[in-house]
């Protein structure tokens, strides 16, 4: 549905992206992941058009959007960074505004009506933009990308600044339309890509980093595992046990943090499960078990061990050519 | 590009900016009027009523204009425009019209003080419609210069004051000539200066060089508005 073949855009001499290529099944919800400033609004902003590449192709339904841009344009919608709404006009102009700029066929009025059920504004489709909160502004913003039911939606950091509540319900929103059409989703919270996404793009500097199924994605840099586990008994030894039992690569004592137990952290060894071991290690001197928890490893986590890896690859490579 | 037109002529009545251009050219053409003909009691000052319209044209005129481009940009509206299925001559077209429309309706209604002169004596009707018409085509083209000087900003105020600078320059083309004493240089300024332009139009005389000269003005700052679109998509 879209492609993106050698994508390079350079900001003067700062090169925003170089050479991305991935492609994006019909109907599918591709999560686009990278920190900031790693070239993920460029990308997009390249994709819709707004920007043009310095070199390289995208195409949408098979139509260049350089070479065709309106008939490319027609097929997308597009939520930028910061919603782009005009403060003066109330929520039924601005969707009317925007219904007539794409010149839907759909009678107008359903259409809007149907879009602001969808996206839960209809009880402030008479409001004056202005006075919204965030969430709602956000929502608007969505509402104005579903006008004329584009193929592909694509959403630069939906979520930002929301509440929790909010987030969940957008993310539902996004799941929801993920069904219906092929959507691009930006973001740098990894529940929220776990949580919605297929299929993930990871991209750092403006460079491809990993292109993989969600589960893959986890599973390839998840080897090794974070735990939190809270132990009853004298801190020393438990920590010299804890440091000689095989497979446990890190231990750290987190210090007390309730009356009776005292919290470790555990880093077990890539593709070990060390919670049996623990266990019956810990019940075999006598020193109760009263807690243990898999801490979430963080997109931070993920970006350093992909970028590693791919620096161990190139390392490989460099020295296979010698 | 009618979205935009559309769009962009209820902004100018959403915000102050409408009722403050359509106030002030009235009140402004109004005090001028009342001075040169009916306090004076004579139409035979009309032609400096004219002179002064356009010297009030050049600084109400980028009221107008400069929040056209400058507004999109700096609230990011820019984005849901360029990326919507429209040209950029569309988008630029639909704006300039837009402008084009709130003054052409009020120059319409500034016309009902011609009427008055009517009740007093016998002015020559002719004269006074190419003189509006002459004011048409002299507007229309400081709108276009306007719209250009909006989209190289994102502040509206350097976009009002650039184009006050520009407008004013364009008129004063007429006065550095007299002042100049190469016969070549002089004739090249002149054939710039607006208010040479405009004298055609002063004896009634629908001038078809002056027609083109106007109407290339507005085509070229309109294209030179899309080539800044254009361009800023590339670097």
């Amino acid at each position: 549905m879209i492609e993106i073949l050698n994508v390079s855009k350079s900001f003067g001499n700062k090169k925003a992206v170089e050479d991305l290529s991935f492609n994006v099944i019909e109907g599918e919800i591709l999560g686009f992941l990278g920190p900031n400033g790693a070239g993920k609004s460029t990308t997009m902003n390249i994709i819709t058009g707004y920007l043009s590449a310095t070199t390289g192709t995208a195409k949408i339904d098979g139509i260049d959007i350089l070479e065709n841009p309106i008939e490319a344009k027609r097929r997308i919608g597009f939520l930028p960074e910061i919603p782009p709404l005009y403060p003066e006009m109330t929520v039924k102009e601005f969707l009317g505004f925007i219904y007539d700029l794409k010149e839907c066929r759909f009678p107008k009025e359903p259409h809007l009506r149907e879009i602001c059920e969808v996206v839960k504004i209809d009880d402030v489709y008479n409001r004056i933009i202005k006075n919204l909160s965030k969430g709602y502004r956000q929502r608007v913003g969505i509402a104005q990308a579903l006008i004329g039911n584009p193929k592909v939606l694509i959403f630069d950091e939906p979520t930002i600044g929301l509440d929790p509540r909010q987030i969940i319900e957008i993310r539902n929103l996004i799941k929801m339309l993920g069904k219906e059409h092929t959507v691009i989703l930006s973001t740098h919270i990894l529940p929220e890509v776990q949580a919605v996404c297929d299929r993930i793009v990871v991209i750092n500097q403006g460079k491809l980093v990993a292109n993989e199924k969600t589960e893959d994605l986890i599973l390839a840099v998840d080897g090794s595992r974070k735990l939190m586990a809270k132990i009853v008994g004298p801190e020393a030894d438990v920590l010299k046990m804890l440091k000689s039992t095989s497979g446990i690569r890190y231990v750290e004592s987190l210090g007390r943090r309730d009356t009776d137990s005292i919290s470790y952290m555990i880093e077990s060894e890539d593709k070990i499960d060390i919670r049996k071991t623990l266990f019956y290690n810990l019940s075999k001197n006598g020193w109760p078990l009263v807690g243990l928890e898999g801490m979430e490893l963080n997109l931070e986590d993920i970006f350093i061990r992909l970028i590693n890896k791919e620096k161990k690859g190139t390392e490989k490579k460099k020295r296979g050519a010698k | 590009m009618f979205a935009i037109y559309k769009r962009e002529l209820k902004a100018y009545f959403l915000t102050p900016i409408g009722y403050i251009f359509c106030g002030i050219f009235l009140a402004l053409s109004g005090i001028s009027f009342s001075v040169t003909t009916l306090l004076a009691q004579s139409t035979n000052s009309l032609p400096f009523y004219f002179m002064i319209m356009i010297g009030i044209f050049a600084i109400i005129i980028p009221i107008l204009t400069m929040r056209l481009f400058a507004e999109d940009r700096r609230g990011r509206t820019e984005q849901v425009l360029l990326t919507a299925p429209v040209s950029l001559t569309g988008i630029v077209m639909g704006k300039y019209l837009a402008a084009l429309t709130v003054f052409t309706a009020t120059l319409a209604v500034n016309s009902f003080n011609f009427v008055l002169l009517f009740q007093y004596g016998e002015p020559n009707a002719v004269n006074i419609l190419a003189n509006i018409f002459g004011l048409f085509l002299i507007g229309s083209a400081f709108i276009a210069i306007g719209i250009f000087l909006s989209s190289l900003t994102e502040n509206q105020l350097i976009a009002v004051i650039t184009s006050i600078g520009a407008t004013m320059g364009l008129i004063s083309l007429k006065f550095i000539a007299d002042e100049i004493k190469f016969e070549f240089v002089r004739v090249i300024i002149k054939w710039f200066s607006v208010m040479d332009r405009y004298a055609p139009f002063t004896n009634e005389l629908f001038d078809i060089t002056s027609i083109v000269y106007f109407i290339s003005l507005s085509a070229v700052f309109i294209f030179l508005t899309v080539r800044v679109y254009e361009k800023r998509r590339w670097s």
